[in-house]
């Protein structure tokens, strides 16, 4: 009933007797208003008897108390290379590098069926080849290059190339761990296949290498900032602040929670 | 009044290198590829692919789902062979987990698998001859691939991406009487065959253009990474439903065939002939499905240990690898990569190109049969 009443001007509708009190409905709304004003500002203009309608559910959403941001989860520290179990022979071209490269190699990891070689980021260009030429290896096909980002870690990234070998049917992971600024030799004079893969690495990581033909981004733009694989760059992409100042806005992003009850209380 | 142009002479026609660019809007590319083409005349000097124009970040979406909402964006890359994209994904998955898969499951996966492999290769036959000329093949293909499509439809509701799969089996179970119209189709499928060869094998224009176009070695195929037909072209066997069996492949006889020029011909050849060999694997997986259940044994809420994987299978086009990362906390993976066999391929369109013809560009792209959801995810 209230409804049609809507287009009337208050003072036409307090003259009539047969409905609710408008005065008594006006004060009430008009407390909710203020306390909604923050909430809702176009809701001002609305006659007051129409308010009253759904007061209660405004105040109810005014009233409820901001939920606070859970603290993210302690990001892990690094990956899980699991040794080998004890009754796990070596592959024969793991203890031949053992013992034509020594001190080459980290740690020797197992896990679900595949093999996992951590070497030093030094002497990785030297282990790729040795594995390309050698009678118990050969290595002459690269699968994949990839990288994981690791950011609590000193050295944060893993970088990976997934080996494979036409001939004798066996894959290996060579695995080395390289800092931010470092820049790490490129493999393309051992298998001309990696070009695009090393153009992706750089392009989503920001992984220097030294000596790659064509350094360029491949799946981003030429002009784009920042590295979007890298953990600590949010899902949703950046905004146009991230073109021209990249660290103003990974700041912001951070901050943003805390910006947005300030400007709420600013209001009160 | 007349304007007076300086007439250049002869010898200002000099022979400069042009560079023409190539797509990313162009027909032949099949989607949104760029080629920088530098050009002698006719001839290709060199080639520049850009990329990226459906770049997604698939990959870093991935890392914030669950380990099961991925599977539906991994039909989002080669969208033309979404099952096999699937399977990938779960197999996997289970290699992490350490998931035992029933055998029907196995059986009814390699079933769909090889379907959406002769789909797959139904729109790269059609498109690749339309590309250098023969209309009529991809009219003759897009009827028997609409036939793929329906068997998808009544299987999982969806045409195109089908999310079919789950880490551990299946979701559904073949409707009835849905095997035999798989065998109805393998009937049809094979008869048709014939009728591309007859179009296509001896005829004069397509040996000519295809024929000794992009000869590429064995070894040198192998050092450029190229995976799939393009790498079996040049007759290096490599198939992973062979070398490292996946689903019930172990359990069926097939054969590899492999090419012995390395060019644009072989390649077609090959891929002919995997059209037999798949409907072959149908055949068999049909005549032996097992009973039993579609859905091992699996936790409600996936965690895998932490630790990673590589995984690799043979999809339509090459080698499709994944390799994921478990922190073992979260419910979502750590890191999610997707080797992608046509971004691997692409790569070798540089190495092929050049030396040919502007028009034997448009045939090379076709050949390598490039997908590019997959290669920009």
């Amino acid at each position: 009933m209230t409804e049609d009443k809507k287009p009337d001007s208050p003072a036409a509708s307090s003259s009539g007797s047969s409905h609710v009190s408008p005065e008594g409905a006006g004060e009430k709304a008009g407390d909710t208003e203020k306390a909604s004003s923050s909430a809702n500002v176009s809701s001002k203009n609305d006659p007051p008897v129409a308010k009253s309608m759904d007061d209660g559910s405004k105040s109810a959403v005014v009233a409820r108390p901001k939920p606070k941001p859970k603290p993210p989860p302690e990001p892990p520290k690094g990956p899980e290379d699991q040794l080998p179990p004890d009754d796990k022979v070596l592959p024969p071209m793991v203890s031949a590098l053992q013992s034509t490269l020594p001190g080459a190699l980290v740690q020797v990891s197992y896990w679900v069926g595949d093999w996992t070689i951590i070497v030093e980021p030094e002497r990785l260009l030297e282990v790729l080849a040795f594995l390309k030429s050698d009678e118990l290896a050969q290595f002459d096909y690269c699968s994949d290059v990839t990288a994981t980002d690791w950011p609590p870690r000193e050295k944060r990234f893993d970088l990976i190339y997934c080996l494979y070998s036409t001939r004798l049917r066996h894959r290996l992971r060579v695995k080395t761990r390289i800092g931010e600024t470092d820049s790490i030799e490129s493999a393309t004079g051992i298998w001309p296949a990696v070009n695009w893969l090393e153009r992706e690495v750089f392009d989503q990581y920001g992984i220097n290498f030294s000596n790659h033909p064509d350094l360029r981004r491949i799946l981003m733009p030429d002009e784009w900032q920042g590295y979007p694989q890298r953990k600590d760059y949010p899902l949703e992409g950046p905004g146009e602040l991230l073109m021209e100042n990249p660290q103003d806005w990974l700041r912001l992003r951070n901050l943003s929670d805390e910006i947005e009850i300030d400007s709420d209380s600013e209001i009160e | 009044m007349t304007v007076s142009v300086p007439r250049a002479s002869v010898s200002a026609f000099d022979t400069n290198e042009l560079v023409i660019n190539m797509g990313p809007q162009h027909p032949s590319t099949h989607g949104v590829l760029r080629i920088i083409l530098r050009l002698d005349g006719e001839r290709v000097i060199d080639a520049d692919c850009v990329i990226g124009y459906v770049h997604r970040g698939i990959e870093k979406l991935c890392e914030n789902r669950d380990w099961t909402h991925i599977i539906l964006l991994t039909d989002r890359m080669d969208y033309v062979a979404a099952a096999t994209n699937n399977l990938g994904y779960v197999e996997a998955v289970e290699k992490l987990m350490q998931i035992e898969v029933p055998r029907r499951a196995r059986y009814l996966r390699t079933i769909l698998a090889e379907l959406q492999r002769i789909a797959s290769h139904c729109l790269w036959l059609g498109t690749h001859a339309m590309d250098i000329g023969a209309m009529t093949v991809l009219l003759y293909t897009f009827r028997e691939r609409e036939f793929v499509l329906d068997l998808f439809e009544e299987y999982c509701g969806a045409r195109l991406t089908y999310n079919a799969m789950r880490v551990g089996g299946l979701p559904l179970d073949i409707p009835p009487g849905w095997d035999a119209k798989v065998r109805t189709f393998c009937d049809l499928m094979e008869s048709k065959l014939g009728d591309y060869e007859q179009l296509l094998t001896n005829n004069r224009i397509w040996l000519q253009r295809t024929r000794d176009v992009g000869v590429i070695s064995g070894d040198e195929a192998i050092g450029l990474g190229l995976c799939g037909p393009p790498l079996r072209g040049s007759g290096v066997s490599r198939d992973l439903r062979k070398d490292e069996p996946n689903a019930a492949y172990d359990e069926f006889e097939f054969d590899i065939p492999l090419g012995t020029r390395g060019d644009t011909y072989d390649r077609y050849l090959i891929r002919m002939e995997e059209f037999r060999q798949s409907i072959r694997i149908v055949r068999q997986a049909l005549d032996g499905i097992p009973e039993g259940p579609i859905m091992g044994k699996v936790p409600r809420l996936l965690k895998p240990p932490a630790g990673e994987t590589y995984h690799a299978i043979e999809s339509p086009k090459g080698e499709l690898g994944y390799f994921l990362v478990s922190d073992g906390k979260s419910t979502n993976p750590y890191r999610f990569r997707v080797r992608p066999p046509s971004f691997c391929n692409l790569q070798g369109l540089k190495r092929l190109v050049k030396g040919h013809l502007v028009a034997d560009v448009v045939a090379l792209i076709g050949t390598i049969d490039i997908v590019l959801g997959e290669v920009d995810r």
